[in-house]
């Protein structure tokens, strides 16, 4: 089996880097590459969120530097408040950051307040919510990405089929969502970001409003979907076992302000199954990463 | 449980025919066996004959056409108006807070008040009528299609945006459709309210119409008569409540308040 690494990265990119030395008990250990992963896919670069609250200003998230490669699986952990769901949001072009440089394949995602429309077709979204659409039928929500694209009905119906049977909704594709539980809506909205064969998934929770027994299934099922369609996921959870199972690289981030802690590599075998957590490296990943969440607290 | 819900569907249908029977024994009762004056409360078979006997007249269908046309004409210009401007409301928060004050005097005004008013200035013609069923069935459909406009799911928003879709394409397959359900709810209420600002314009001024119909047998003392135009008013409404709710099942059959019933 492979050797698992727990590493703590002060700068957060993951890459050889100059510790900032911000953090206490950080050892500045370079992340080790896997070789199957490919280049540099997604890039944030001294990313900074200041909002403006009635009760002053709050640092939402404080220079964030993370690379991310081509195919590889980053779960971003932390308690809430940590700016998880802000990091993401500015991944996915819905929230500007302050400043700093977020880059999709070498191009800006954000021109200063402005999304860059072009950078972001590189991008699928999954939220916590299915957020699909009542008045469209599986197959039409699926198709939604393509036909903002102007691709025609019938090259749709035939990608909703296609990744119908791929997220296992095979026969519903003429179902209204009200139909569906909600494991089902969650598999249409990660179908519907898939549609328009993006490079790059971002996924916002997507299984925390799920009951435990379909999150586990919904686990193993986005495994294959990852190991199926080579794409790179950026997943944020508040479950550390979940980031863990799922992910190549952890990223814990820590709030007040919000920023990257360390980044921990996870090189357990795939396809991880229910044995993967039973295992003793596995469990002590889960240790090590709840350690470090109680030490800030 | 399937056939729980097959019992459960036809039930109105069921029930309905038996609560009519009731209603006419308890009316037919009243008249025979304790003796209403008839030119208070006619019997059933009397009202009846005289139903038919208007049926059977082309000048009845003359007032049932001219209070349909008031009716619809209404109705589609409050539809329209009432989209468009709770639509404007609904996006812009600043007017509807400038202009809300005016629009609460304006519904607190008991509106029927107005009908002298509106036949002064538009005569005893259907104008004024119609006026009158804009105005009413206007309030309903406006307010219903702001609230519309604001419920847009802020989830769905993100979908939308997180797709870079132009502004067309979010109205098209976001806006409009989470807002239909709304202007149907609108438009259900609306119809009713346009059938009375019909009818109460009808009773005030004006020689034609089954509002006038109304007012005409009632000087005349005919209470079979009066009677049986009430009933025509009733399926007259009813129908074109029906009509509304037909064409939201067709228009939004994917609502939880058409896939529920």
């Amino acid at each position: 089996m492979e050797m698992t690494q727990k590493t703590t990265v002060q700068d957060g990119t993951g890459d050889a880097a100059a510790p900032r030395g911000e953090l206490p008990d950080a050892q500045a250990v370079a992340d080790s590459s896997r070789p199957e992963l490919g280049s540099v896919e997604l890039e944030l670069a001294g990313v900074n969120k200041v909002y403006q609250a009635r009760r002053g200003r709050v640092e939402a998230l404080r220079d964030v530097n993370l690379s991310i490669r081509r195919g590889e699986f980053v779960s971003l952990v932390g308690r809430s408040g940590c700016g998880k769901t802000t990091l993401l949001r500015i991944l996915s072009g819905l929230l500007p950051p302050s400043s700093g440089s977020v880059t999709a394949n070498g191009q800006s995602i954000w021109r200063g307040a402005s999304r860059n429309d072009e950078a972001l077709k590189q991008v699928g979204l999954v939220f916590q919510e299915a957020n699909l659409f009542p008045w469209f039928t599986i197959a039409e929500n699926i198709g939604l990405p393509l036909k903002l694209r102007g691709v025609d009905r019938k090259a749709r119906a035939e990608r909703a089929e296609e990744l119908c049977d791929l997220v296992g909704l095979r026969g519903f594709e003429g179902a209204y969502p009200r139909e569906l539980s909600g494991g089902m809506r969650q598999r249409a909205a990660i179908a519907r970001a898939l549609s328009a064969r993006p490079s790059i998934l971002l996924m916002d929770e997507p299984f925390g409003a799920l009951d435990a027994l379909t999150r586990d299934k919904m686990n193993l099922e986005l495994q294959s979907i990852h190991a199926a369609t080579g794409a790179t996921v950026v997943f944020v959870t508040h479950s550390i076992s979940e980031a863990v199972f799922l992910a190549d690289r952890v990223v814990l981030l820590t709030p007040r302000p919000g920023r990257i802690r360390s980044v921990t590599s996870v090189s357990l075998d795939r396809p991880r199954s229910a044995d993967t957590e039973a295992s003793a490296e596995f469990q002590q990943i889960v240790r090590g990463l709840r350690v470090e969440l109680d030490e800030e607290s | 449980m399937g056939e729980r819900e097959g019992v459960g569907r036809l039930l109105p249908w069921i029930s309905s025919p038996i609560l009519l029977l009731l209603f006419l024994g308890v009316w037919q009762f009243a008249v025979s066996v304790v003796g209403v004056s008839e030119f208070i409360l006619p019997a059933p078979v009397k009202v009846g004959e005289s139903l038919v006997g208007m049926l059977d007249d082309p000048a009845t269908w003359a007032h049932v056409r001219v209070t349909l046309f008031e009716v619809l004409l209404g109705f589609a210009i409050a539809l329209l108006v009432g989209t468009a401007l709770g639509a404007v409301l609904g996006r812009m928060v600043w007017l509807e807070r400038a202009v809300q004050p005016a629009m609460v005097a304006f519904q607190v005004v008991p509106k029927v008040a107005l009908v002298p008013i509106f036949v002064i200035w538009f005569g005893f013609g259907m104008t004024s009528k119609i006026v009158m069923a804009v105005i009413l069935a206007f309030f309903p459909i406006m307010l219903n299609v702001l609230l519309g406009v604001r419920s847009v799911d802020r989830g769905h928003r993100d979908v939308m945006r997180g797709l870079g879709a132009s502004r067309w394409a979010t109205f098209r397959d976001l806006e409009l459709p989470s807002t239909l359900p709304y202007i149907f709810a609108g438009a259900e209420v609306g119809i009713v309210f346009a059938v009375i600002g019909a009818i109460v314009g009808e009773f005030l001024g004006g020689s034609e119409g089954l509002g006038y119909l109304v007012v005409s047998s009632l000087n005349s003392l005919d209470a079979p008569t009066l009677f049986a135009v009430i009933v025509i008013l009733a399926v007259l409404g009813s129908l074109l409540y029906l009509a509304v709710t037909t064409a939201k099942r067709l228009v939004i059959p994917w609502h939880d308040s058409v896939a529920k019933q």
